[in-house]
């Protein structure tokens, strides 16, 4: 699949807001909030190291459902070797001082993966499975999101079993992803020129390994990790 | 794309597959464990008034589950065995009844649905099988040590040394991102004189699909090793290396990929 023509510099991120619409205030306090500030890019180069940034809650805040041993390892050593490989794959490169966005798009390179791709993917994808999930979660959706799962799947029922069945089929190492696309046609990452709000689907989507949903162009709401190492720490696979 | 096997150009000889046969598990490389552990060969069942459903069994090791410790625990090996290879022989048994598949050894049906990298839905499962039953027998209690003889001779003549074979292999298995398989396997058709050489694979994907023979293999899905070694990957490599690897299993293999190979 190839990438998305448009790499936005990191201080562009309102430029999203012309093809994205009502999502935009999402994505752009999400990046903002996870990657490096805007201002330091129109400073003097810096060699700017990526940070690993802690899930939103205490390590034990998942209890029982995940625990803090699964969480500190996850966490504490895998999440954190993705961060420290990167910065030292980096440095001194013309990587270094882009957005951690940035570096996926560019290191998917059409699919013919460069080394810091794995890396930053990983990175990325961690930041947001934290994210993915909340103490006491669960529930249903309501609002926006409801309509147009509702709209998309049929009903939130449909969009559950969907997902449980895309997460349980996944072989190998890779992620699960609820994903809005700026398409409703059924073409993997087309372009619609003259979007809408109308045109924005919701999809579930898989993807092996450190792949996700951004090389498609697709905006990433939701993911579960289905690598296997973290199910090793609960009790039984 | 790194590895050798996810080239999937590199076309499956068609001399490999004649010499092989459908009907001819017998002769595979597994030889007589083939015969003793899986079904019986399908020449047999010709023979027979009816069409049997044969399925296939969940092969144990060749030691007890916890004769590999304290390097790889009985807790793996009951779950790496006893849940996950067991399930591939579960499915594998459910998605093929009553088609074609029924009939054909293990081997056939990983090199059919291999497809040429247009995986078939039994792929994963029957190549996951292999891989597993491959597995168990390249390791041993008391592995570890050096080879010897003929295989070794092979090893310093297109690795240089032992060492660099050592090296090659634990880099494999090291940088395989994800999940899959580092292997020592032989070319029956070498193009530059070599027939060792060491390829790592994704997910499901084995040596066979390529032509080669496989001697050896060590499993880097996260289910291998991290009950025992948590995230450190390269410890667990080393450990392989070290304690486990049948360097006995790899020479009889390598008899019989020469003697098929003439």
């Amino acid at each position: 699949m190839a990438a998305a023509a448009t790499i936005s510099p990191p201080c562009a991120l309102l430029s999203y807001q012309g093809l994205r619409g009502a999502l935009v205030s999402t994505r752009t306090f999400q990046s903002a909030k996870n990657q490096r500030q805007c201002g330091r890019a129109v400073a003097a180069p810096i060699s700017a190291k990526f940070d690993l940034k802690p899930p939103p809650y205490p390590l034990d805040a998942l209890e029982p459902h995940m625990s803090r041993d699964t969480i500190s390892y996850h966490w504490g050593k895998h999440h954190r070797g993705y961060v420290e490989n990167l910065n030292m794959q980096i440095v001194g490169t013309d990587l270094d001082g882009m957005s951690l966005e940035d570096i996926i798009i560019l290191s998917y390179n059409k699919g013919d993966i460069l080394p810091s791709f794995n890396n930053a993917a990983q990175i990325w994808n961690h930041d947001f499975f934290w994210e993915s999930m909340v103490p006491n979660g669960g529930g249903k959706p309501s609002g926006d999101l409801l309509e147009l799962i509702e709209r998309d799947f049929g009903s939130f029922e449909k969009f559950s079993a969907k997902f449980r069945s895309a997460a349980s089929t996944q072989f190998g190492s890779g992620w699960v992803w609820l994903a809005y696309k700026a398409n409703r046609l059924n073409v993997g990452n087309a372009i619609n020129p003259r979007p809408s709000d109308e045109d924005k689907k919701l999809v579930v989507v898989k993807s092996p390994n450190a792949v996700n949903p951004l090389v498609w162009d697709y905006l990433p709401l939701l993911t579960i990790d289905l690598w296997e190492f973290h199910l090793f720490t609960e009790s039984s696979s | 794309m790194a590895t050798a096997t996810v080239a999937a150009t590199a076309p499956l000889s068609n001399g490999f597959l004649l010499r092989r046969g459908p009907n001819e598990g017998a002769k595979s490389a597994r030889g007589l464990q083939w015969t003793k552990n899986h079904r019986q060969s399908p020449s047999s069942r010709r023979f027979g008034a009816a069409v049997i459903t044969a399925k296939f069994d969940l092969k144990p090791p060749p030691y007890p589950l916890n004769a590999l410790e304290p390097h790889m625990s009985a807790n793996t090996l009951s779950f790496h065995w006893g849940k996950h290879h067991r399930a591939y022989v579960d499915n594998l048994n459910k998605q093929i009844v009553g088609t074609e598949l029924e009939a054909k050894s293990l081997e056939d049906i990983v090199i059919q649905t291999y497809n040429n990298g247009d995986l078939l839905p039994p792929f994963n499962n029957a190549a996951q099988i292999w891989n597993h039953d491959f597995f168990w027998e390249s390791m041993k209690p008391g592995g570890g040590g050096k080879p010897s003889g003929e295989l070794l001779k092979l090893i310093e003549r297109d690795f240089g040394s032992f060492e660099k074979l050592c090296e090659e292999l634990r880099a494999a298995a090291a940088t395989q991102f994800g999940s899959g398989w580092a292997w020592l396997a032989f070319n029956p058709r070498p193009s530059d004189g070599k027939e060792l050489l060491v390829v790592k694979s994704p997910n499901a994907v084995n040596p066979l699909v390529l032509g080669y023979i496989p001697l050896l293999t060590i499993d880097v899905w996260e289910h291998a090793y991290y009950l025992d070694y948590q995230n450190r990957r390269p410890d667990y490599i080393s450990i392989f290396m070290e304690k486990l690897v049948s360097w006995d299993a790899v020479s009889a293999k390598l008899e019989v990929a020469k003697a098929q190979a003439a």
